[in-house]
């Protein structure tokens, strides 16, 4: 009952859902004092939502795979080579003057997509069928589906798509654009994935130890392909998004995404161990790092280099800050 | 060492890929056993191969290293733009960097031996880092190479002259560096008890330090080490382009963890040698250099090295998982 009562503050920062909506309210604080009018105008707020989906859909992709105790470093590259794939679809097919062709940007939409998922299924087959460490699978993937992408543009841009592209991806309703309409309904279905649902408790219990899930009659070869597969469609969507908002896709698009990716999920709760995490907290880390990352724009004196050390050194704080509240947790019990 | 040995090195295997690697070359073109084509492999295998002999000791212990080329810029960019004209002998710029290098790789290796944390995340966040102080602090234009390293870069070992083109190319002195400096880490490993220590606790960790080794110790002296060879290669690499270019070793890290992953050395610790991940780092470089050769045009030459790493890790992992059930198969049988 006493430690019940002596557990305020100490009992949200044990509980790491609780401990991050402790960050973010405290995040938002700081920022509005900071920059309060600029910060807190109608048009920050449309730039943040405009900014965050595409690296968001990346940080929930890659978080997964680090739920199971690996990493996806091609997540990117995969994403670019998606959109590479569908954007020579619309080529092929789209013979218009820029207007209509809206059935066939979402034909490629489609395709798009399903690259995502064949590029996710073969680095879960290189991992669990083959036996490859996650780091070096995906990066051999990376190194391919980047190649891919440049022999497929011949190491250029590609563009002049038809105006439905961009208009699709650029939509809004009201303040809020689609893609932050994406953004939330793929997190909800990742978030039910991974919180609610069995495969989500197999994810888990892989990333914490993957032999036992064998001796448990679980199927490792299914957990691994399922969970690169919806990381490789969520970076496929952050593709397209990508895709729509320049109407133009390139290889080596967002290169800096992948570190930016990890980071988000470490600092959301992901153990970069393994077997533990959520996406509740990936998606209040990504608002947590939209919000900086404005805050530090709006310091015009500040180069954008800057924001590099920004996410290093917080991803190295966020560890080892997590390190010790952990530590006294566990003591306490 | 007997032929039945030799059959189960990963080293035999990486070595006749290599030797058949660049007999199809020969076939294909006629230009590969020519001296200014030696010349330029050797060349550009310098660089990669220094990284690779730190980057191997990392791996060896359990550990990885994506850091090294931010720590290598940053030390690089900081002694020539900083200390531009400063000394007229290029050994205190060395020593600078690699005291910086050193420094930054203390960051490392505390970090990792402390908390125990995967040593690629903190690496990765410690590499966004320091290129963030580069680039952010100290600037990322292009920069002219101080004197006395310029000088550096023109000393030359050798020249190799194509007598039928009349092309030649020199071998800067930079190679002998990188040979010292894989015979360094060939002593190190083989000869002396911290070797056996990085070899010890990248097995079992826990039973190194029942067996006495100094875990801490021993994690820290490697990120360290790997460190101020990062300094020192970042300075090399300044001398041998003549330039200063912050921004072209960045992204090498996976290159040359591959590189040494295809030459034998384990991912989760334990197993790997110098030798092992020279010859990865000489395939690694052949195939990115060999493509022009071949008549494959250049567009193809990163889809190449992410078949070389899936195919030549694959094949790797594939034994393992072999090895593993034979082992199974052994002990249910008794």
């Amino acid at each position: 009952m006493n430690k019940q009562k002596s557990s305020g503050l100490a009992g949200i920062l044990d509980n790491s859902s609780s401990r991050m909506i402790l960050l973010f309210i405290v995040v938002f604080i700081i920022c509005s004092l900071l920059q309060g009018k600029n910060f807190l105008s109608p048009d920050n707020f449309l730039a943040m939502f405009r900014q965050f989906p595409e690296y968001g859909l990346l940080a929930i992709g890659i978080g997964m795979a680090l739920i199971i105790g690996g990493i996806d470093l091609s997540a990117v590259y995969l994403a670019n080579l998606s959109s590479i794939i569908a954007g020579l679809f619309l080529h092929r097919f789209y013979n218009g003057d820029g207007t209509g062709g809206e059935g066939l940007v979402l034909i490629s939409f489609v395709i798009a997509l399903l690259i995502g998922a064949i590029g996710g299924i073969l680095n879960g087959v290189l991992i669990s069928g083959l036996g490859i460490p996650a780091m070096l699978a995906t990066l051999g993937t990376q190194s391919l589906f980047w190649g891919f992408g440049v022999v497929l543009t011949g190491g250029s841009t590609l563009s002049g798509f038809p105006k439905a592209l961009g208009n699709m991806i650029n939509m809004k309703f009201g303040l809020i654009p689609i893609t932050v309409i994406i953004f939330a309904v793929a997190a909800l279905i990742a978030g039910i994935v991974v919180q609610k649902t069995k495969l989500g408790r197999e994810m888990k219990m892989y990333g914490t130890n993957n032999r036992a899930t064998i001796y448990s009659g679980l199927n490792n070869f299914k957990i691994v392909v399922m969970t690169h597969m919806i990381s490789g469609m969520l970076a496929a969507l952050s593709g397209i998004i990508m895709w729509g908002r320049y109407s133009s896709a390139k290889a080596d698009t967002g290169s800096t995404y992948t570190m930016q990716a990890i980071l988000i999920a470490v600092l959301g709760g992901v153990s970069p161990l393994g077997g533990s995490g959520s996406v509740t907290g990936i998606v209040l880390a990504v608002l947590i790092i939209q919000m900086l990352s404005s805050v530090l724009n709006m310091y015009t004196f500040i180069p954008t280099a800057c924001r590099q050390i920004v996410w290093g050194g917080l991803l190295l704080v966020v560890m080892i800050v997590n390190f010790y509240l952990d530590k006294r947790k566990k003591n306490r019990h | 060492m007997s032929l039945k040995r030799l059959t189960k090195k990963t080293e035999f295997y990486v070595a006749l890929i290599l030797i058949a690697f660049c007999l199809i070359i020969q076939v294909r073109s006629g230009q590969f056993f020519t001296p200014n084509n030696i010349v330029d492999l050797l060349r550009s295998l310098t660089i990669p191969m220094m990284f690779a002999v730190g980057e191997m000791m990392v791996l060896i212990s359990g550990g990885v290293d994506c850091s090294f080329p931010a720590i290598a810029s940053l030390a690089m960019y900081f002694v020539c733009t900083k200390l531009d004209g400063v000394f007229s002998n290029p050994i205190p710029y060395f020593l600078i960097a690699m005291a910086l290098g050193l420094l930054m790789g203390a960051v490392n290796g505390f970090i990792v031996a402390k908390y125990r944390f995967p040593a690629m995340i903190v690496t990765l966040g410690a590499s966004s880092l320091w290129i963030g102080v580069m680039q952010g602090i100290l600037g990322s234009s292009e920069y002219p190479l101080t004197s006395a390293l310029y000088q550096l870069g023109q000393a030359k070992i050798l020249t190799g002259t194509n007598a039928e083109t009349g092309f030649s190319s020199n071998l800067p002195v930079h190679f002998g560096f990188a040979v010292v400096l894989v015979l360094i880490g060939w002593f190190i490993l083989n000869k002396t008890m911290l070797g056996r220590g990085i070899f010890a606790i990248g097995g079992d960790e826990v039973a190194a330090a029942r067996a006495g080794f100094n875990v801490f110790g021993t994690r820290m002296f490697i990120f360290c080490f790997s460190g101020a060879m990062a300094g020192f290669i970042g300075v090399c690499r300044a001398s041998m382009m003549m330039t200063v270019n912050p921004n072209n070793m960045i992204g090498m890290e996976m290159d040359v963890i591959a590189a040494c992953v295809l030459g034998g050395v384990s991912l989760v610790g334990g197993k790997g040698s110098v030798l092992g991940a020279v010859l990865g780092t000489a395939l690694m470089t052949l195939v990115a250099n060999s493509l022009i050769l071949l008549g494959i045009p250049t567009v193809w030459s990163r889809v190449f090295t992410g078949l070389i790493i899936i195919i030549g890790t694959g094949v790797s992992a594939v034994q393992e998982k072999n090895r593993k059930n034979t082992l199974h198969v052994a002990v249910s049988d008794q």
